[in-house]
């Protein structure tokens, strides 16, 4: 008789398992250790990696140091992609834990934003809430908030405190019962292979004749590849927070129990690779 | 709130009811006939039949409604016969009554009704004065009439036995009559009126009963009970007056109209005379216009006027029935009535609806508004032929005699009977409007015979009429009609928009001023919406594949992403963070006082990345600042502590279980320690790595203020020879109000309030003062308990002062919020009670005893006040039967069990039961009536379907032949108890049988076998035992009185049998547990097998008790 609410923690206490390892190129004055670490699933690269730069600072002179990034197999990391969703992204199938390269010079300026202090995590993480609550009740619950409010739920994150973030973020997660759910659902599809960097349109909740919107039918418009139609292999793996829901998943549901402390479902579509049929 | 019905007949008299939980009238379908009124109870509903005779609607119950017949076969022994039934002259009847002086034979008993059927045929009753005889059932005697016994003596020269036979009452849902007297009534009756159920408990189920006849006589239906629904017979009541309507209310009201437009109020009725003794006049309200109508509830009279004005009387009450004064109040309605909890519904004179009154509480009896009740009736939209027979009707002019309403006396009856009477004056009052031919209905109108019988002769030409008319008289049955309606002119009969009503009746419908009712604003789109909502709601999206999918996939990811990876560093460090407030605290040393002190909680991530804490207790002692402080990880338990003056917890950690010696504190307002003990709550739940709801293994309990906790049982729990010790249990809060809960290995717990009511647990945690993110959202619900709080009456003494027991003190100050009844005097006080509700003594404090003997100096009675308690937990009700002992089969984890037995015992004492329990539907469907000889008190269903029961008069008995296909079993086996001793409750585990007698001894059946399950004769275990519950596993845990700690002492305290083992199920000692203050725990739950090593015992193998402590002023939770 599991409850809802427990979803709720079981994704804000989402852990991924990581080994930072310097770049070989990086010049030390001695060999750098790997660094273990147990990431948030919900936070940001930047935001939670300052004992990976002290750890790796130790081994270096200062005038080599430029700003930190984060690269896997090639890929750089860009952070302001909830870390759950990199790791879905680019590493779901691989073996734990998630091996992640550090550099400090040569930042790859036409990849990845920079991030000079937390102060621009915080503004990204603001305008992706408000940006949310537009799509979900016209801005309204979002402005009624205090400026104290907004802290509350960033410091929530920035300190991960569950009680902290939910106490404020339970309000964005309400709507009028008669509407059947929010206006339209805040949600981002990321797909690996693909210049846009995600999709992302106006979907409502519920169809025009009333019935609850799935996952299946919100995939069915944005991205009908994703599904396996009868008879077909499955090609995509359709991915939130590390696990596949069922298509018949109610999509307003989604939206208020495996959205991200931004308020937006993170759904990536992830090619399977397959043995050649014979 | 369980389901109940309003009842109200329309002008056609068809009689409808609504339930509170539904939207739309539904017709009383079986109704054969017309009805002219009905009077609701909560039971049952009384009508008048358009043939005059008296109806009863007994609603059906799981519950049978069945009575005993006995009779005694007497013989006496001669020497050539040996005993026969030849008796001397002298001697008593060979059958009769107990008494001897009634003549009794087996064939003189009948069935006093046709509603009424033979359960089976007469048989010998073996038990005698709680052992069974074998002997046939015959008990000795030197002689007629003589003191019995069951073992022949040689002296016994008469003998007798009791023979037994049931009738049940079969009439239910539906319409059966009365069955007229001998002597038949000299008139038919016009009017009547239940209530009165509050009057008296005893004999369960009574009702008053009173009818007005036509010619103005009232009315008393003697003998009315859950045993006799119908009553014995009419006793006429001598009037000042001729009476036209009569009103009696829930408890002892009883106010009536008389014809010349005064009322009159019935006084002296009392639980000794539910009847009364005199009648006291009450001017009408209007000195001009005389009353026509009047309705009473327990505190409040209201009355309507010839003038269709309605009136509220002040300052009525049960010391005071007559009241002080009239106040008008709006709105013109024709009928009024008040149902429980002093409800009031009426019906409107210019649109004929029911309406509500809104806003009645207990503090404002008048109410606020009028609402009226828009709800559609069953037919109305699917019965399209009705509406083309209204046009038809309105086409053919069939009806007639439409009269203004406005001025007339628009009581049906009353119109009737003046229509009858005085013909000629209906003109002068209202003006007849559209008088036209084909006549088929208002006897009033076509100028009826004088004969008070008219209008019988007229129904039955209006059912002609009517059969002409219509073909499909069954499905409409619109015309025919005894009542005679006015009806105002702008309701045009033919339209039938909304149905125009002629009588309502509350009395059995249970709503107050909180009720949600969907019987407001009603419109076929809300019904449509409310529908949808619902099957949103109640759709099994719970149990939904796709949801079942992500939490099995989230825990997957769990143990792929995080399992292994434990000793990782936390990207984010967390902070310390405390909270701070001042409290007062009982300090430890002597004297011993509440001092104010300063309380901190600091928060901090523990090493595995749990939360962990520190409590700290700032204090001064002798000017120098010290501190106490407990580690959150250490506390096992936070209790509200009922406290008279304060609001106080106790924190309780491994060694001050230990001491008996709490921390205890109290917080400035009741707000404030709810805030600390669901933020310590909290705290300590995170320390151990525990949320969401209870498991399945859970240990429940609940203390003497009715506060649940559980308990996670860990692996070692029951394992041999160490086991985890019980005084390391970790407890928890759940919200609500419980007297009992019990519960199974698959998670099926039910609960059992204060007030009897049942309740299952929804699967939920939380509720309570428990808020947010510490409580599950979706299956909260309110729930409400009713206690009944205690004060003496000591007759040398001021009255209503002196002794108050313990629970008075301590339950005063929590239940002050809603006190829902004023002081009673308590008649069920142990020792019996007089008349008057003494109890007489020689001298305080004594034993006490119902009657006055020439030693008694003193005597007191108890006075009861019920107090209503509304809090939140995850419980639903399980209406309608309210229960007093309840259990579930204790399967093993494993268990593929679909349907589980539930049995329980009703707070009369049947034995129920329960059908369509399982995992998925933990309230069950039905009950199933297992019949007794006697009331029962304790039950226990056992792993292997073995189940026992403990009857009032202390003696045991054995189910035989329960199982998966019969799971009522056969019949009951009577075990002796053990001597001199009285019953209490009994716990079955999976062989074990364990027994708590009223002196709290703990009793171990031995020689129980699978041949022979009822097994051989009682060992006695254990002393100062208040409860004892027996688990699959056959561990047994007790709530026991006086267990001595190194500070103080407990009762009501948690204990673990140790040393259970299969071939020692009686185990060796006692584990001291959590308490005092515990009043209840189950332990069925648990069925996890512990590894069970093989190892000499350690323990130490003699018996040991409970401490047994001579003081009897033992202190428990409570102060």
């Amino acid at each position: 008789m599991a409850d809802d609410k427990d979803v709720l923690r079981d994704v804000w206490f989402g852990r991924i398992p990581t080994c930072f390892t310097l770049n070989q190129d990086e010049v030390t004055e001695r060999e750098a250790e790997p660094y273990y670490l147990l990431l948030p699933r919900v936070s940001y690269l930047t935001l939670v990696t300052d004992k990976v730069k002290k750890h790796f600072l130790k081994v270096m002179r200062a005038e080599d140091v430029e700003e930190m990034w984060f690269e896997y197999e090639g890929t750089p990391l860009k952070w302001h992609y909830p870390i759950g969703v990199l790791f879905d992204l680019h590493a779901s199938n691989n073996v734990l834990p998630w091996s992640i390269t550090v550099h400090f010079k040569n930042f790859p300026d036409h990849d990845l934003l920079h991030c000079p202090s937390n102060s621009v995590i915080e503004a990204h993480f603001m305008s992706s809430i408000k940006e949310a609550d537009a799509l979900k009740h016209k801005s309204q619950v979002v402005n009624d908030m205090q400026k104290k409010d907004h802290k509350q739920l960033w410091m929530g994150l920035q300190n991960d405190k569950f009680d902290q973030f939910w106490a404020m973020n339970r309000k964005l997660m309400e709507y009028p019962t008669e509407d059947g759910g929010f206006r339209y659902i805040p949600f981002r599809i990321y797909q690996t292979m693909s210049d846009r960097p995600f999709i992302q349109k106006l979907f409502r909740p519920v169809s025009p004749e009333g019935s609850a919107h799935s996952l299946g039918d919100l995939l069915k418009e944005m991205y009908p590849d994703a599904i396996t139609n009868d008879g077909e292999q499955k090609r995509y793996q359709v991915v939130i927070h590390g696990i596949e829901p069922l298509l018949e998943t109610p999509l307003q549901w989604l939206s208020e129990h495996l959205s991200h402390p931004d308020n937006f479902l993170h759904i990536c579509v992830i090619p399977l690779t397959h043995q050649p049929a014979g | 709130m369980p389901v109940s019905l309003l009842w109200a007949v329309d002008v056609y008299g068809r009689v409808y009811s609504l339930s509170t939980a539904g939207q739309q009238w539904e017709q009383c379908r079986d109704a054969q006939m017309e009805f002219k009124r009905v009077t609701a109870a909560q039971q049952c509903c009384w009508g008048i039949a358009c043939d005059n005779n008296i109806y009863l609607n007994v609603h059906a119950s799981d519950l049978p409604v069945r009575y005993q017949e006995e009779t005694y076969e007497n013989q006496r022994w001669n020497p050539v016969d040996g005993f026969s039934e030849r008796l001397l002259p002298s001697d008593r009847w060979q059958w009769s009554d107990v008494t001897g002086l009634q003549h009794q034979p087996l064939d003189s008993f009948q069935l006093p009704s046709s509603s009424w059927e033979w359960e089976g045929d007469w048989y010998v009753d073996e038990n005698f004065e709680g052992e069974p005889t074998e002997k046939g059932g015959w008990s000795y005697a030197i002689d007629f009439p003589a003191t019995y016994t069951k073992d022949k003596k040689w002296n016994s020269c008469v003998r007798r036995r009791r023979w037994l036979r049931y009738r049940r009452y079969k009439a239910m849902d539906t319409w059966a009559k009365i069955p007229s007297q001998q002597t038949t009534l000299p008139d038919p009756f016009s009017d009547i009126s239940c209530g009165g159920w509050e009057i008296s408990e005893e004999p369960r189920g009574r009702l008053s009963l009173w009818a007005v006849s036509l010619q103005g006589k009232v009315w008393f239906r003697d003998g009315i009970y859950h045993h006799n629904p119908e009553g014995s017979l009419w006793e006429e009541v001598f009037l000042p007056g001729e009476v036209i309507q009569i009103s009696c209310g829930p408890g002892d009201l009883v106010w009536a109209v008389l014809w010349e437009g005064q009322l009159i109020v019935r006084e002296g009725i009392s639980r000794d005379c539910p009847k009364g003794s005199s009648w006291a006049v009450v001017e009408s309200p209007s000195p001009d216009v005389g009353a026509i109508h009047v309705a009473v509830g327990i505190n409040v009279v209201w009355a309507v006027t010839k003038d269709n004005k309605v009136w509220f009387r002040r300052g009525v009450n049960s010391h005071n029935p007559c009241g002080s004064g009239w106040i008008g109040m709006v709105g013109e309605m024709i009928t009024i009535n008040v149902g429980l909890n002093d409800q009031v519904w009426a019906i409107n004179c210019e649109d004929r609806a029911v309406y509500f009154r809104q806003g009645v509480t207990s503090s404002e009896l008048s109410g606020k508004t009028w609402k009226a009740i828009t709800v559609p009736r069953d037919g109305d939209r699917s019965h399209s032929s009705f509406s083309f027979l209204s046009t038809l009707d309105s086409a053919g002019c069939y009806f007639c005699g439409e009269v203004r309403a406005q001025s007339v006396v628009s009581d049906a009856e009353s119109d009737t009977e003046k229509g009858s009477a005085d013909g000629e004056s209906i003109p002068g009052e209202g003006e007849v409007k559209a008088p036209c031919a084909g006549s088929a209905l208002s006897p009033s109108q076509s100028g009826g015979p004088l004969d008070p019988q008219w209008s019988n002769v007229d129904l039955e030409e209006a059912q002609q009429a009517q059969t002409v008319a219509v073909q499909d008289t069954a499905d409409t049955c619109s015309l025919s009609s005894v009542a005679t309606y006015t009806l105002a002119m702008e309701d045009p009969y033919g339209a039938d928009e909304h149905p125009l009503w002629a009588w309502v009746s509350g009395g059995g419908c249970s709503v107050d001023s909180h009720s949600q009712l969907n019987w407001f604003n009603f419109s076929m789109n809300t019904l449509v919406s409310s529908v949808q909502s619902m099957s949103l709601s109640v759709s099994p999206a719970q149990t939904a594949a796709w949801r079942r999918q992500i939490f099995e996939q989230l825990s997957e990811r769990t143990k792929r992403e995080m399992d292994n990876f434990r000793h990782y560093e936390q990207a984010v460090e967390q902070s310390v963070w405390v909270k701070k407030g001042t409290m007062q605290w009982w300090r430890d040393w002597k004297p011993h006082k509440w001092i104010d002190v300063h309380f901190a909680l600091e928060q901090f991530s523990g090493p595995d990345g749990n939360k962990d804490g520190i409590l700290f207790i700032y204090y001064n002692y002798y000017e120098e600042k010290k501190y106490l402080h407990a580690f959150i990880n250490e506390v096992t338990i936070l209790v509200p502590v009922l406290n008279d003056s304060k609001h106080t917890f106790a924190i309780y950690t491994p060694e001050r279980t230990k001491q008996r010696w709490p921390i205890r504190l109290a917080a400035a307002t009741e707000l404030e320690m709810h805030d600390w003990l669901a933020l310590l709550s909290v705290s300590c739940c995170d320390s151990r790595g525990i949320h969401g709801p209870p498991s399945k293994q859970a240990i429940w309990s609940i203390t003497c203020k009715g506060d649940i906790f559980i308990s996670e049982p860990s692996p070692g729990l029951e394992a041999m020879p160490y086991p985890t010790p019980c005084d390391q249990m970790f407890w928890r809060q759940v919200g609500g109000h419980l007297r009992v809960v019990e519960c199974n290995s698959v998670g099926i717990v039910w609960g059992i309030g204060y007030d009897h009511t049942a309740w299952v647990h929804t699967g939920g945690y939380g509720g309570g003062f428990f808020q947010g993110l510490a409580s599950s959202t979706d299956n909260i619900y309110t729930q409400t308990d009713v206690k009944s709080v205690y004060i003496y009456e000591n007759q040398r003494w001021n009255p209503v002062t002196g002794y108050t027991n313990r629970y008075c003190t301590l339950l005063r100050l929590e239940f002050t919020k809603r006190v829902v009844s004023d002081w009673a005097i308590d008649y069920s006080v142990s020792g019996g009670t007089d008349r008057e509700g003494w109890q007489f003594a020689a001298d305080f404090p004594a034993s006490y005893h119902g009657y006055k003997t020439m030693k008694d100096f003193v005597r007191r009675r108890r006075w009861a006040r019920k107090c209503k308690l509304t809090t939140t937990g995850p419980w639903q009700e399980i209406p309608p039967i309210p229960l007093s002992d309840v259990t579930i089969l204790p399967c093993t984890a494993q268990s593929s069990v679909d349907v589980i037995p539930v049995w329980a015992i009703s707070n009369k004492g049947d034995v129920l039961c329960r059908l369509g329990v399982t995992a998925l539907t933990p309230a069950g469907s039905s009950w199933l009536h297992v019949g007794t000889d006697q009331p029962f008190k304790s039950i226990s269903i056992g792993a292997a379907s073995q189940v026992w029961a403990i009857a009032r008069d202390g003696s045991a008995f054995y189910r035989g032949s329960v199982s998966a296909r019969s799971p009522a079993g056969d019949c009951w086996y009577h075990i002796p108890s053990p001597a001199k001793q009285k019953l209490k409750q009994v716990s079955v585990g999976r062989t074990s049988v364990y027994t708590v007698d009223e002196n709290g001894n703990l009793w171990y059946r031995q020689g129980v076998t699978p041949s022979y399950p009822q097994g051989s004769s009682w060992e006695h275990i254990s002393n100062n035992v208040r409860k004892v519950s027996v688990g699959p596993l056959d561990q047994v845990w007790i709530i026991a009185d006086k267990v001595q700690g190194s500070h103080s002492l407990s009762c009501g305290t948690v204990c673990h049998r140790l040393g259970v083992q299969p071939v020692e199920p009686k185990g060796q000692s006692w584990d001291y547990g959590i308490g005092g203050g515990w009043d209840h725990i189950t332990v069925r739950g648990n069925s996890v097998e512990p590894p069970r090593l093989r190892l000499p015992s350690l323990t130490d193998p003699s018996s040991r008790s409970p401490v047994p402590v001579r003081n009897t002023e033992v202190n428990g939770v409570g102060n």
